[in-house]
């Protein structure tokens, strides 16, 4: 890819690290978010609205930290607040980015019928492209993250971009961009999973966090965005991420096999009528009288 | 001539009639991407996705409504079981072999639940899929449900579709007519529908 020269190396008067550094971004590119250092602090969010060009949206206050309830078609990216009291009964309070997971295997991609509404680019970047979208929304009946959101005036779907648009301009996305703890990373699939995979057995040798490990769901094909997570065993407490996504087995069915056997037995249903036509010819009415 | 479809029972035909085909066509866009450029012929993809659920909540109305005017007639009897067991001779033509038919034949019957329990099927599971961010996230089955539903239900309407139009084109000749016009020659409705024939014959 045409990225790396645009890739940052320094920051002139730049306090903390260079986001994005000495990594790759060759290949598949990969947001690594490392929950242990989150803080909540929702700069991401900020970056997000900017980016996109849009403006903050009406919330509602539910008694929690959490900016609204869900993501919304113009509200890509959202920390999720969840108290949590473990089996010891510690007490953590979990903050955990959602936004589009950018799976392997998308089930949006999958479940969508429009032509050229959702693309999945080779450094593994999965976008929709609202020009095509026909606004049925399959890509929400696809989606085993309950991701894509539906604008109702424009009756178009919209989710997180992974920044495609500042990725193919050599640039890291807006959210890692603003993250001021360096929970956030971007860079090469691979580089990715390796510095998660570090950090995940710092946090068991060092830390009470003997359970700690990285979330990169193999039902899904693997994530394009991974997580850090204090105990990989129950993602759920997360703000419910699935501990094993995958593209729900009525969707798989209904745009694999179904779709055969249907056009199989349509096929089959022309050629039969015209058989028969051949074979019997029409019903003749018989002239007796009664 | 007898009359054999009124004109009430030829608007409901040809409503549910010419909504099935719009249905068929638009849906088939959204079911196979080779078949996509029905929906770009029929106005583009989203406009098709606007029109779908709506001329559904019609095709279903004139379904039910066909329900009304039709139920007594289309009520499966004894003799029609005979007929359906017969079914190989009404295929290969030797219809003097068969049980005698009434206004409709088993085969008619059967048409007629078929596509009323497809269309009901996919009138519920289409509100699923017509407005899917309405339902929340832990009714999701809902929606897992609802596409494969939809399309098993679209699946097994078009193979009825395809095997009536053909019977109401070309394999009985006269009935394409007598569904326009609403009337049958006398000959017409002995042959077929000897049964029916008898009672308004004696009108």
């Amino acid at each position: 890819m045409s990225n790396g020269p645009l890739q940052i190396k320094a920051i002139s008067g730049h306090a903390g690290t260079v986001p994005g550094r000495d990594t790759s971004r060759d290949y598949d590119v990969c947001k690594l978010i490392d929950v242990t250092t989150c803080i909540g602090c929702k700069a991401c969010e900020v970056a997000c609205l900017e980016w996109n060009g849009y403006p903050f949206r009406e919330t509602v206050f539910d008694n929690t930290y959490q900016t609204m309830p869900d993501l919304e078609w113009n509200y890509y990216n959202l920390i999720r607040f969840d108290e949590h009291v473990g089996e010891d009964g510690a007490f953590s309070w979990l903050m955990r980015k959602d936004q589009c997971m950018h799976c392997a295997d998308p089930g949006c991609l999958r479940a969508c019928p429009a032509d050229g509404a959702i693309v999945q680019y080779s450094n593994g970047i999965v976008d929709f492209q609202q020009e095509h979208c026909i606004g049925c929304q399959y890509c929400v009946t696809g989606c085993p993250f309950n991701i894509p959101k539906l604008n109702p005036e424009t009756k178009k779907v919209h989710k997180c971009t992974l920044c495609s648009d500042r990725v193919g301009a050599g640039l890291e996305p807006a959210c890692i961009k603003a993250c001021p703890t360096g929970c956030l990373h971007f860079g090469s699939k691979e580089d990715m999973v390796d510095l998660a995979g570090k950090r995940a057995q710092q946090l068991r040798e060092h830390t009470s966090h003997k359970n700690a490990g990285v979330y990169d769901p193999a039902g899904v094909g693997g994530t394009h965005v991974i997580y850090v997570l204090h105990d990989i065993e129950h993602p759920e407490a997360y703000g419910g991420l699935p501990s094993n996504p995958r593209v729900p087995w009525t969707v798989r069915l209904w745009k694999g096999p179904l779709k055969w056997l249907g056009n199989l037995a349509m096929a089959g249903g022309i050629a039969g009528v015209v058989m028969h036509y051949l074979s019997f010819g029409p019903k003749e009415v018989k002239e007796d009288k009664p | 001539m007898i009359e054999r479809y009124t004109l009430a029972e030829r608007v409901v035909h040809w409503t549910s009639g010419l909504t099935y085909i719009y249905q068929l066509l638009t849906g088939l866009a959204f079911y196979s991407p080779h078949l996509y450029w029905l929906a770009i012929l029929l106005g583009g993809g989203a406009t098709s996705r606007y029109w779908h659920p709506l001329i559904g909540l019609l095709f279903t109305a004139a379904l039910f409504w066909m329900f009304r005017v039709w139920a007594r007639d289309m009520r499966i009897t004894a003799l029609d079981r005979e007929w359906s067991d017969a079914i190989g001779h009404y295929i290969r033509n030797e219809d003097e072999q068969l049980p005698l038919a009434d206004r409709f034949n088993a085969g008619q019957k059967f048409f007629f639940w078929v596509m009323l329990f497809a269309g009901t099927v996919m009138l519920v599971s289409g509100v699923a899929l017509w407005i899917p961010e309405k339902i929340p996230w832990s009714l999701r089955f809902l929606r897992y449900t609802a596409v494969l539903l939809h399309v098993s239900a679209a699946l097994v309407s078009i193979g009825a579709f395809i095997i009536h139009v053909y019977m109401g084109t070309a394999m009985v000749r006269g009935s394409f007519t007598a569904i326009v016009r609403g009337v049958v020659p006398p000959a017409w409705a002995r042959t077929h529908h000897r049964l029916w024939y008898n009672r308004v014959a004696r009108r």
